[in-house]
């Protein structure tokens, strides 16, 4: 009996602490190994492609100390930003370095706490290593605060499947499509006259990206910003950009050139696969994603033409440094050599991004450089030559919420389920309430 | 009516015991203390992964709290007043309660038919129950991605059917009630035959004499299952229910993933199955990092899964009263 009850008790003691013992792990903290000089891992956090992977490789030679890891890679950044921001929120789980997109940088910017000022820690002299403007944007609005070193721009320019064009006697050679749409007019009456030949595709992937094009396009030769002024007031019913951009849309809408893909969707990939559109307005970054969707069968059909209008930016990141980060000191070093020409040149090598770096823009590497899956087009002159004379845009705070509103009512109309007026109520409307919220 | 109400019997004088051994008083100690540490891991983990995030929830609720911001000034009940006047809240709860009735009701059915026959003498008995249960241990986030593609409005093989048949393609993501029954077939694929093994566990537990004497007294095998089956298995389709209405109003794979692409956690352009989990994700992370806001989201999806509960219980209730009284 007495041992039988010693042996239950114990039991139940075991039970207990072991109950206690798993709740109490998950608070244990990971021990840090780097302060005495040993090998240091930087964990770096991405999202679409990159192409980091062979500078990590050369960095990690001239460093024999630093092992470098990269997370995220080809998720979108409609994945990568909630797991971002609970990162920051919650203070633990963000990586060494992260990267940020240019339309969700604003938000970040509006809490610099969370991240290294890279001022304080000798970037000041890089300035010169980036386009004033890409420069200005990584600066908090007091001007104090460098949250991240620019990595890319979105320079503009139209792809287009060469196939397509000759089965609708289109002329197929890039200058000759260049000349082809001057303003958006000439590229919607070339979709007419793409259209009238029934080739079963439709002209371009969805009137989402398309608007996106023009509106950044829009104001960035107009006002200098879209959906909020400079002083942060929601302007989207006032800022005559918005409206044209939302009527060009819909004029392309009407002219029932649209495939109706939304952007991002299973539906546009199979799109690409199964070659159910023309053209797609592609910023930089877009070169790689087209190649990834449309697949290795498509090689030497695309090809890629000048933006109808004139010029324009979509998108673009930026390389920061969390506050959280345990070796500070090192990520900045890494960030500082991603960000670099030399960086830059290879990221553009490796996945197509833009280099931000006015140096890397001259060097005859990017200058000189093709693209393959693109019928060889010389994509390093296309992007290179409107990137220097960019115009930026300034977006506010809420930018991502309300684009989304406004993305939304353009898809709206393009499905048919609200009519041009009412698809433009929905808009400002939507907008206001997003960017109260 | 002068009854002794206080009918005890008298308190017999406690008798003077010598004070117990150690061994009995630990054994005493024991019986009376042990079974509480044996449930306490329980307890332990539900008041850390239960509780407290539950009453740290509602505290966020009562403030303006941004999820980067460095200051999260008290609201009160702002959230809460803002969200029962926001359309867009009320319309993911319609979608939500749309989804749970067109996919519950009859998967819920279909479970009982299915746990029927299984009863039955049937060969290679086994492997059929086991085959029930397969869709369940199917990853939700593969089964999604499969139906959204057969669901495609161009692509898919749903539209393509159709098609033959001579029915025009319908945009399943862009049309409510096309894509609450998209929505609903996957989830009814997923959780029939996982039902269906619980209704089966009830029914073996039925006396089969209840059935032998049935059939003497001429009851038809139809007559039989509304008049034994049923009945008998209310306590099991209570449990169904409220487990169904738990994962049904807290739906939030199948939807998000039927829709693909950018600003995917709308549920659609005109939020078309956008469910109240999803609203509560969009609030609270992308694209508002409103966390007070989306706690307040889900406190009242909480009280709303009580409630609709209850009513759940009290229907079925009404029903089972309605099957004993045929009897």
């Amino acid at each position: 009996m007495a041992t039988f009850t010693r042996r239950r008790l114990a039991a139940v003691a075991l039970v207990a602490t072991t109950a206690l013992l798993g709740t109490a792990a998950c608070g244990g903290g990971d021990d840090d190994k780097s302060a005495a000089g040993g090998p240091v891992t930087l964990t770096v956090d991405v999202f679409g492609q990159f192409g980091y992977d062979d500078l990590y490789k050369e960095y990690m030679a001239s460093h024999p100390n630093v092992k470098i890891v990269e997370r995220g890679t080809g998720s979108n950044l409609d994945e990568y930003s909630p797991k971002l921001t609970q990162w920051l929120a919650a203070g633990k789980g963000a990586g060494d370095i992260v990267a940020i997109e240019e339309g969700l940088l604003v938000e970040y910017k509006a809490n610099p706490q969370n991240f290294v000022n890279l001022l304080d820690h000798g970037a000041a002299d890089l300035k010169g290593n980036f386009l004033d403007w890409k420069w200005n944007q990584g600066l908090t609005a007091d001007g104090k605060q460098l949250i991240g070193l620019g990595t890319d721009v979105g320079g503009m320019a139209m792809c287009y499947r060469k196939d397509l064009f000759a089965k609708a006697g289109l002329p197929t050679d890039r200058d000759a499509v260049s000349k082809l749409w001057p303003t958006w007019q000439d590229y919607i009456k070339v979709g007419e006259q793409y259209k009238a030949k029934n080739t079963g595709t439709a002209f371009l992937d969805g009137a989402t990206n398309t608007f996106n094009t023009i509106l950044l396009q829009a104001a960035g030769n107009s006002t200098g910003y879209s959906y909020y002024d400079t002083s942060n007031n929601l302007v989207v019913d006032s800022n005559p950009a918005v409206k044209q951009a939302y009527d060009t849309t819909l004029d392309i809408i009407d002219s029932g050139l649209s495939g109706k893909y939304g952007s991002w969707s299973e539906e546009w990939v199979s799109a690409f696969k199964q070659s159910k559109f023309a053209t797609i307005a592609c910023p930089a970054w877009m070169t790689g994603v087209i190649e990834g969707n449309a697949g290795p069968s498509a090689k030497g059909k695309w090809d890629i033409a000048k933006i109808p209008g004139n010029g324009g930016n979509w998108g673009g990141s930026f390389l920061a440094v969390p506050k959280q980060g345990k070796h500070q000191a090192e990520a900045i070093e890494l960030a500082k050599f991603l960000t670099s020409a030399k960086g830059q040149i290879g990221a553009f090598k490796a996945k197509g991004p833009l280099p931000s770096s006015p140096q890397a823009l001259e060097d005859p590497a990017i200058v000189a450089s093709t693209n393959e899956y693109f019928s060889g087009a010389s994509v390093g002159k296309i992007f290179a030559e409107g990137a220097k004379s960019l115009k930026p845009v300034y977006m506010g705070p809420k930018n991502q919420a309300v684009r989304t509103e406004v993305e939304n009512a353009v898809r709206t109309v393009e499905l048919g389920q609200r009519s041009p007026e009412q698809g433009w109520t929905d808009a400002v409307n939507n907008a206001k309430k997003a960017a109260a919220k | 009516m002068a009854v002794q109400l206080d009918a005890r019997p008298p308190v017999a004088p406690a008798h003077r015991t010598p004070r117990p051994s150690r061994v009995v008083r630990l054994s005493r100690f024991d019986t009376r203390y042990s079974p509480y540490l044996y449930i306490a891991p329980f307890f332990l983990l539900f008041g850390v992964f239960g509780i407290y995030p539950l009453i740290y929830t509602f505290w966020v609720s009562l403030h303006d709290w941004d999820l980067l911001g460095a200051e999260h000034p008290f609201i009160g009940f702002d959230n809460y007043t803002q969200l029962l006047a926001d359309p867009d809240f009320w319309h993911s709860v319609v979608n939500t309660l749309g989804i749970f009735v067109i996919s519950t009701v009859p998967q819920l059915l279909l479970a009982l038919w299915l746990a029927n026959l299984l009863n039955r003498q049937l060969r290679a008995r086994t492997t059929w129950r086991m085959a029930v249960l397969i869709p369940n241990v199917t990853s939700t986030a593969a089964v999604a991605i499969v139906f959204a593609v057969l669901f495609g409005r161009e692509f898919g093989m749903i539209n393509w059917l159709l098609d033959h048949v001579g029915i025009a393609a319908i945009d399943w993501k862009a049309n409510r009630l096309a894509a609450w029954t998209a929505i609903s077939t996957m989830v009814d694929w997923r959780w029939t035959g996982y039902n269906a093994l619980i209704f089966l566990a009830a029914m073996q537990s039925i006396p089969r004499d209840l059935y032998e004497s049935a059939s003497i007294d001429g009851a038809s095998r139809s007559r039989q299952f509304w008049s034994i089956t049923v009945p008998l298995l209310k306590p099991t389709i209570v449990f169904a229910v409220i487990i169904s209405t738990i994962g049904g109003l807290q739906l939030f794979t199948e939807p998000r993933l039927f829709n693909s692409g950018t600003n995917a956690i709308r549920g659609g352009p005109l939020r078309e199955s956008q469910t109240v989990t999803m609203y509560m994700f969009e609030n609270a992370f992308a694209p508002h990092y409103n966390f007070g806001y989306g706690s307040a989201i889900a406190w009242l999806l909480f009280a709303l899964i009580a409630v609709v509960a209850a009513i759940n219980v009290l229907l079925l209730r009404r029903l089972g009263g309605g099957v004993k009284g045929e009897n």
